[in-house]
């Protein structure tokens, strides 16, 4: 349990750290940029927006650093994080339209990935030296192809040239979003290609980290019992599963920021409505509020990840439990 | 206490007796002619070498050995537990099957794999030596009961506990402790866990793989203790391989010693303790200080035990042995009877023809 608070507090305090942070930026950048963008989107704008921004930036105002952020926490917490620029609209309502999306594709093929991989790992490192080993190369070579890379020439194949796929977007442009069948279904059909190039790009190395890991669990001794105990195989797999996958797990935290980045150049690629696709649009319009709001969310995003993938790896490891 | 030191005191006490190896007891397993490899082809090493053993009901066979004499090989080839590249390259080991006809005896190393899951543990188990690495890390020791049981019986989830228990007690731990990771265990309570459940099934043959060289001689002599109180409880035949030929002669009823994969010597324990008839088991025997009586000098045995790659042509002890005779290096002596002293060994000093040394004939 003291564990399981210490983890908490470590994650708070890096979510603290991450906040001030993204506090700081702006108002660390040299030459002013905030300065010079209320300048050009003067006159372009109402009165208010204008002043919510020199609040948010803390510009012109004159106020303390301190006082600046209090103001800031406290818009936080009401879940204000400014009027973007570019779209004309607050960020945190932008920002609640696309990141289902992001969550959706990348958060789903994510796990689709590492699950798959896990297994097919498992597999493998049981079956070592046999036929099987030759998915290795390929593996390797996929690991080594960028996601967006990968997503374009998938979007060429399949969708361009063979039209097996829908192209671009996430759903069917002639049907209303809702949560009726004909729209999930569109959703599932244009969802499927830019996830497949997520779990191909990133499921070699979980397959490859779980292979290794068997290879090296299946010489334990405690392995070797479980055969002399005359379990079932699928048993004794388990066994050695069990302790192979605890660096997958570990593994998959630290991958996590990896993992986010690398897919949201997949949305890119797929024209797909998410975060990615936002953040483009941010950096092209120099839009400050909306970039800080995608900052965040990532930020919050890859910790309540890696805060799981912890509280998994302590389920799975009692010898962890009592330590640090 | 008492069972030790019964076997203890039987070296003085035995005398000249005739061999106690009466031919009417049931044999549980015979390993005959049996021979396991490193490596196939013409590189493959010859790590067990034509290995007859015999295990009775009820017996303590130990088997000695330095390290790489082939000794865990040879069980583990026995058992189809051999990992690669270990494979077995001939030979026979029957099984007393309990479980089909009378006198019905099953080869393992023709079995097949169900067949072999069926035996495995409720017929032999296995303690290894360093019973931190051979329990499972992140499950609970009662897990490892309730899979075994759960595998090889019908008993219900409550009775698979209660059974557990039982069998934690017997080896003298609170049956709290089933919720215990090995971790939280010390190093003398995980062996004697190992111990426990390698008795859950109550099998014929257990087989003990140096099961107390990692622990203390404090330790080492209560487990001991213990294991020898379970054979008499309980009855089943053990395989005890060790190093450590002092601690067979006080627990074995029967010892077989191993050089370079090949058995060199099989006898009853207090026989070959108080008159080896092998120079290497001689050798062995002078290299501790005795048990009892006056310690005299002790002498090692010169030179290094040999490499697999590289075993001496002949007798693989030639070159090693203060008796070595000119036919040594050229005739490999095989493992013969005794006349009549219920013992074996595979020296040419004993082949009539010559007078064998006075070390040697210690009768």
């Amino acid at each position: 349990m003291t564990t399981l608070l210490r983890r908490l507090g470590v994650y708070l305090l890096t979510a603290w750290v991450a906040i001030t942070v993204n506090f700081l930026l702006p108002r660390l950048m040299p030459g002013n940029p905030v300065e010079i963008l209320i300048g050009k989107i003067q006159g372009r704008v109402t009165p208010q927006i204008v002043h919510a921004f020199e609040r948010q930036f803390g510009v012109g105002l004159h106020q303390s650093l301190w006082s600046q952020y209090v103001h800031y926490w406290s818009q936080l917490f009401h879940l204000n994080l400014g009027f973007s620029i570019s779209l004309s609209a607050p960020v945190s309502s932008v920002l609640k339209q696309s990141v289902p999306w992001t969550v959706g594709l990348i958060g789903v093929s994510t796990v689709v990935s590492f699950i798959l991989g896990t297994i097919i790992g498992t597999y493998l490192g049981w079956r070592r030296g046999t036929v099987f080993d030759a998915v290795l190369p390929v593996a390797t070579f996929l690991q080594a192809v960028p996601y967006f890379f990968f997503g374009t020439v998938l979007l060429l194949v399949f969708a361009s040239h063979l039209r097996w796929f829908p192209e671009l977007g996430a759903y069917s442009q002639s049907l209303n979003p809702g949560w009726h069948w004909s729209f999930v279904a569109s959703v599932l059909r244009y969802g499927q290609l830019p996830a497949i190039t997520v779990v191909i790009s990133s499921i070699a190395g979980w397959i490859m980290g779980m292979r290794n890991m068997m290879v090296t669990t299946v010489g334990e001794d405690f392995v070797l019992m479980a055969v002399a105990k005359g379990l079932p195989k699928r048993k004794v797999i388990a066994y050695a599963a069990r302790n192979a996958v605890l660096p997958s797990i570990s593994n998959f935290s630290l991958a996590m920021g990896l993992l986010v980045s690398g897919a949201l150049l997949v949305e890119l690629v797929f024209n797909y409505p998410g975060v990615g696709d936002l953040l483009l649009t941010a950096v092209q319009n120099e839009d400050y509020p909306l970039l800080q709001g995608i900052f965040l969310v990532i930020t919050f995003t890859v910790l309540s990840a890696n805060l799981l993938a912890d509280l998994a790896y302590l389920a799975l490891d009692p010898r962890i439990r009592r330590q640090a | 206490m008492s069972g030790l030191e019964q076997v203890a005191a039987a070296p003085s006490a035995n005398g000249t007796g005739p061999p106690a190896r009466p031919a009417d007891r049931e044999v549980v397993l015979e390993m005959s002619h049996l021979s396991v490899d490193y490596g196939l082809g013409p590189t493959a090493l010859h790590a067990v070498v034509d290995a007859n053993l015999t295990l009775h009901k009820g017996e303590v066979l130990g088997l000695a050995g330095e390290s790489g004499s082939g000794k865990s090989t040879l069980v583990y080839g026995a058992t189809r537990l051999l990992r690669e590249p270990g494979v077995v390259a001939g030979g026979e080991v029957l099984l007393a099957s309990r479980s089909g006809a009378a006198g019905a005896r099953m080869d393992l190393l023709k079995a097949s794999e169900r067949q072999l899951r069926a035996i495995r543990w409720s017929d032999i188990s296995i303690v290894l030596q360093s019973a931190l690495n051979a329990l499972n890390p992140v499950v609970p020791i009662g897990k490892e009961f309730d899979d075994i049981l759960r595998a090889h019986s019908r008993l219900s989830r409550k009775e698979r506990r209660a059974k557990a228990e039982k069998l934690l007690s017997m080896v003298g731990i609170p049956p709290a402790r089933l919720g215990d990771h090995p971790h939280e265990l010390s190093g003398g309570q995980r062996q004697r866990v190992m111990i426990a459940l390698a008795l859950a099934l109550e099998p014929q043959v257990v087989i003990m793989d140096e099961p107390t060289t990692a622990l203390d001689v404090v330790t080492q002599r209560e487990i001991l203790e213990e294991l020898v109180g379970l054979r008499d409880e309980l009855g089943f035949a053990l395989l005890f391989i060790t190093h450590d030929l002092s601690l067979l002669i006080e627990l074995a009823d029967e010892i077989a010693v191993m050089y370079a994969g090949r058995i060199v010597e099989r006898a009853p324990a207090a026989a070959l303790y108080r008159a080896p008839r092998h120079p290497y088991t001689l050798g062995l025997l002078h290299s501790f200080p005795p048990l009892h009586g006056e310690v005299g000098p002790m002498t090692g045995i010169p030179g290094s035990p040999p490499d697999l790659a590289a075993v001496p042509s002949g007798c693989a002890f030639h070159p090693r042995c203060p008796y070595a005779l000119e036919r040594c290096a050229r005739q490999v002596p095989l493992l013969g009877e005794l006349e009549g002293s219920g013992r074996e060994v595979a020296c040419f000093l004993h082949g009539g023809e010559l007078s064998v040394p006075v070390e040697l004939a210690v009768s």
